[in-house]
């Protein structure tokens, strides 16, 4: 290896090396708000080598590797969410009565399985990305082990993990088996020459794949275990689990979709246009059945992914954009959703029932407007990102004609409505005096407030003026086509 | 500059008298009239100004534009104008803004800062709605103001509010995806065959896409536009929207937001797709007549006042759906001056109307009688309001109603003469209105305030302006003119 890639590497090692470290702090002095601060430190010196990484991109790091734009934009983007989830979590964990302090070291590795998702080109890195993530998150998941949801959200994760892991690797063994490669850039060459004797195989190994990554995103019909996960899941969790993991294996997705020429594949288009009429329709439709706010979120999660997959099927350069700029939206609107839910819950209560946010305008009117913005986002109202996501989307759908895709997605729109208005008319509904008292004016962490309204901003400011952001993404875009 | 300082006047005070909630409650109010009579303000100097005022012409009949770059990936530009049909509704839109205020002095009782943030918000979002040139931009202002008319019926509406709220946004909301499509579609067409992509409105004026492309594209536009007219089967939110909506929601419903879909028939659908509106026309007339006849058969049966003025703004909206499908220069003046008298008359009638639940706490016209005896003063005025409703010559509503049905006539004799029954049922149910709610005995003795002289100043203003659109519209046609004829010229080609 030459320094050069190690240059490329630095976000990867420092991150590796920020969760090593913070093991020997927590080991030697226990103390929550060092090992927070220390915590804060890493994710901004990782996020600051992203820019000396981008002067050296793209560079391949053979054979597990590419450190381009489009890598190290998620990258950044994976961080900035870890870092925004540890703000958010401190408040939460300091309702923990036992050792909050690995939680931390969690956190950070589960970001490194991420970020290697989102720089790797072989199946061989994809699949330690995949466990380093999934592995950490089992034990996020059942963080606060003596309460029993918590637990349950994690042996259902572990469970749903082993099997889509073993699809995984079966998928991508039918792919070696038939071509001899496992590196993208490999099977890319091969596919381009034609040198596939038959594609039956190859097609099984890629739905394979498919299936194993569908059960990381909750597509459906692979989305049973997501309501019940992130129901149990403590919340900052349920908002790592709902961005950074989902994004992180979708970026993988989208430049496996890319290498191997996706739309060449017409087996593997109808399959995924089926799988995104259903995901669209029944996240939809599931979440207007709930009452449970962190169940209503889960489903609209996973048909944001069905809208994702509308993008990702309209590929070409507007396609990848669209994805990219609607993952940006996505982690904006789904971070600042549960961390409402956060910052008003602590691990012995959460607050996840709709009756508990009924009139949350009259007594908290800030955190009801940031919430009420956040879903107006997830529900594609201008003014905030994820309009202009969606209007993303919609155009490339335009673009490549998908019809039928758009008017699922359209369905799903309205069908969302229902349920992000559900929330909001309970926000703003005047409440009765039982419940006035029982909301006691407890003060709210600041840091997760201060999260929060940064959130919001991004929210208005990118969806007022995304120019800026927009130019960032056809970069990103070029790079990867 | 002038353009977006209106918006600006707007947007500022409406944060403004949020905050000046704290000091006193009276502050709110007084900032929303400052905003609104400042904007009807400089929109009537605008006018006044132009070097001959009662006879706006020029190229293209702008007489104000900005054109600033927003989006430059997708050729979206911040593109805001004015011309006379423009300049007329955004002076409807500041006025009936007053009205608002003025009807929701006493009826709204709490969180009066943030009613007031609502309200303005969404007068920002119809102005914008008026004056963007771009169609993206349009959307966007389309969609905005959706959400602050949302809160102001789900937070101080009547009983049943949250359903009619819910209602509200999803129909709307599902017409804006339809057109949301509908643009991007016609955009994309243009970009095929110029290789220049824009959502510029004069820009895709050309844009021609072939036959079978425009038709679908007209059909979303259309849909979108007609449900916020609204047009018969997709009118059922609009009769729980105004049923639920505090007084000052209903009056920004029915004499602003209506028009909204009828500003966008007149200036996006006929222009942009010509050919496909005149083979469309037909059924859009047909549409228009079943919304006359159906909203004054419905009007009839009702027994709650804002419901009954709801259906008759059905009814009345259908004119102008056929005015503008009739789309000659008689019909189109008569769809102009049909949509701002229905704004004031709609507007009255609902203030009216919650004028008497503030005082009697019942909208039910069967438990009102007798007000003559005890309110002469609202007792009158509510006459002159359902006589202008029903089409009295000499009213504004009279002059919009002839002049649509004698331009219909020419361009189809048959819907002319259904249209015209329309006129025949508008006297029954404004006649009931006058004999329930005002004639016979009380049904108890009651003893509540008559009218305040400020809402006898807001009513005779409006008194004034339906008398001055039924006797010398003459100002109205030729503000309206040259831009329904540059819209009509459009279609020429």
């Amino acid at each position: 290896m030459s320094s050069l890639d190690f240059t490329a590497l630095l976000p990867l090692i420092l991150i590796t090396l920020a969760s090593l470290t913070l093991t020997l702090i927590v080991a030697g002095y226990r103390q929550h708000r060092l090992t927070m601060v220390a915590t804060l430190i890493a994710l901004v010196l990782c996020l600051a080598v992203i820019p000396l990484a981008a002067a050296v991109s793209p560079q391949h790091v053979p054979p597990l590797f590419i450190i381009d734009r489009y890598a190290l934009f998620y990258m950044g983007l994976i961080f900035t969410a870890a870092l925004a989830i540890t703000l958010l979590a401190y408040g939460y964990m300091k309702g923990l009565v036992d050792q909050p302090e690995e939680f931390y070291v969690l956190l950070l590795l589960a970001s490194l399985g991420a970020a290697i998702l989102a720089a790797s080109n072989h199946f061989a890195s994809l699949f330690l990305g995949l466990e380093i993530l999934s592995v950490s998150l089992f034990a996020l998941l059942a963080y606060p082990r003596r309460f029993q949801l918590s637990l349950e959200a994690g042996v259902k994760y572990l469970i749903l993990s082993s099997a889509s892991s073993a699809l995984l690797l079966f998928g991508m063994a039918l792919i070696y088996a038939e071509t001899g490669a496992l590196g993208f850039g490999q099977l890319s060459t091969l596919l381009s020459t034609g040198a596939l004797s038959s594609e039956i195989f190859f097609l099984a190994g890629l739905a394979l794949i498919m299936t194993g990554l569908g059960f990381k995103l909750s597509w459906v019909p692979f989305h049973l275990w997501a309501a019940d996960v992130y129901q149990g899941a403590p919340a900052p969790v349920t908002a790592f689990l709902a961005t950074v993991s989902k994004g992180a294996v979708f970026a993988l997705l989208l430049r496996l979709f890319v290498q191997v020429d996706g739309p060449q594949h017409h087996t593997l288009i109808v399959l995924l246009s089926f799988i995104a009429v259903a995901t669209i329709l029944a996240g939809n439709l599931l979440a207007l059945l709930q009452n449970n706010i962190k169940r209503i979120l889960a489903y609209s999660s996973i048909a944001h992914l069905g809208y994702l997959l509308v993008a990702l099927l309209a590929s070409g350069n507007l396609g990848v954009e669209a994805v990219t700029f609607y993952w940006v939206a996505y982690f904006i609107m789904n971070l600042g959703a549960f961390g409402v839910v956060t910052v008003l819950s602590s691990p012995t209560q959460e607050k996840e029932n709709l009756e508990d946010y009924r009139g949350l305008f009259w007594h908290r009117p800030g955190l009801a407007g940031i919430f009420t913005f956040m879903l107006l986002s997830l529900a594609g109202i201008p003014l905030t990102v994820g309009f202009i996501g969606k209007f993303y989307i919609f155009a490339a759908g335009v673009e490549a004609t998908l019809w039928l895709l758009l008017f699922t997605f359209v369905m799903g729109s309205i069908l969302g409505l229902f349920y992000y208005l559900r929330i909001i008319i309970a926000l703003y509904q005047t409440p009765t005096i039982e419940k006035e008292a029982l909301a006691s004016p407890s003060s709210l962490p600041l840091m997760g407030s201060l999260t929060l309204a940064l959130l919001t901003l991004l929210l208005i400011w990118w969806g007022v003026y995304p120019d800026p952001l927009m130019r960032i993404i056809q970069a990103v875009a070029m790079a990867l086509i | 500059m002038i353009l977006i300082a209106l918006l600006a006047i707007l947007i500022v005070g409406g944060l403004v008298a949020w905050v000046a909630e704290r000091w006193h409650p009276l502050w709110p109010r007084f900032i929303s009239l400052l905003a609104l009579g400042c904007n009807f303000l400089v929109l009537l100097a605008l006018w006044l100004w132009q070097p001959d005022p009662f006879m706006i012409n020029g190229q293209g009949a702008w007489l104000i534009t900005l054109d600033r770059p927003w989006i430059p990936h997708f050729g979206v530009r911040f593109h805001l104008a004015l011309d006379g049909l423009s300049l007329l509704l955004a002076l409807l839109t500041c006025f009936l803004g007053l009205m608002a205020v003025v009807a929701s002095w006493t009826e709204i009782k709490y969180r009066i800062g943030f009613f007031h943030f609502n309200l303005l918000w969404v007068l920002a979002g119809v102005l914008g709605v008026f004056m963007a040139l771009d169609l993206f931009l349009f959307f966007v202002f389309w969609e905005v103001m959706l959400v602050p008319m949302y809160f102001l019926i789900a937070i101080w509406g009547h009983e049943h509010r949250h359903p009619a709220s819910f209602k509200f946004f999803i129909f709307t909301h599902s017409g804006g995806l339809l057109l949301l499509i509908a643009i991007l579609e016609l955009a994309w067409t243009h970009h095929q065959n110029t290789g220049e992509l824009t959502f510029s409105y004069l820009d895709l004026l050309g844009a021609s896409p072939d036959p079978e492309t425009a038709f679908w594209i007209m059909l979303g536009f259309f849909i979108a536009f007609t449900i916020k007219l609204p047009a018969v089967p997709l009118h059922s939110w609009l009769p729980d929207a105004h049923t639920q909506a505090p007084t000052g929601g209903s009056v920004i419903l029915a004499g602003v937001l209506l028009k909204t879909g009828a500003y966008g028939l007149l200036r996006f659908v006929v222009p942009l797709f010509p050919v496909a509106a005149a083979e469309f026309a037909p059924v859009a007339m047909l549409m228009g007549v079943m919304g006359i006849l159906y909203g004054a058969v419905l009007a009839f049966a009702q027994q709650d006042v804002k419901r009954l003025i709801a259906y008759s703004s059905i009814s009345h909206m259908g004119f102008v759906l056929l005015g503008v499908f009739a789309w000659n220069a008689v019909a189109l003046q008569g769809a102009v001056i049909q949509m701002l008298a229905h704004g004031i008359s709609a507007g009255a009638l609902f203030m009216i109307a919650g004028a008497l639940q503030e005082r009697l706490h019942t909208r039910n016209m069967r438990r009102m009688g007798g007000l003559w005896a005890q309110a002469p003063r609202i007792a009158a005025i509510s006459l002159f309001f359902a006589v202008a409703a029903l089409g009295l010559p000499g009213l504004g509503n009279f002059m919009g109603e002839f002049l649509v049905l004698l331009g219909t006539y020419r361009a189809s004799v048959p819907f002319a003469a259904a249209g015209a029954l329309g006129l025949i049922l508008a006297v029954v149910y404004a006649l009931i209105i006058v004999q329930k709610t005002l004639h016979g005995e009380p049904e108890e003795q009651r003893h509540f305030t008559d009218f305040s002289t400020k809402d006898m100043v807001a009513m005779g203003t409006m008194i004034l302006i339906l008398f001055w659109l039924g006797l010398y519209p003459q100002p109205v046609f030729d503000m309206a003119h040259p831009a329904l004829e540059g819209l009509q010229q459009l279609t020429m080609e």
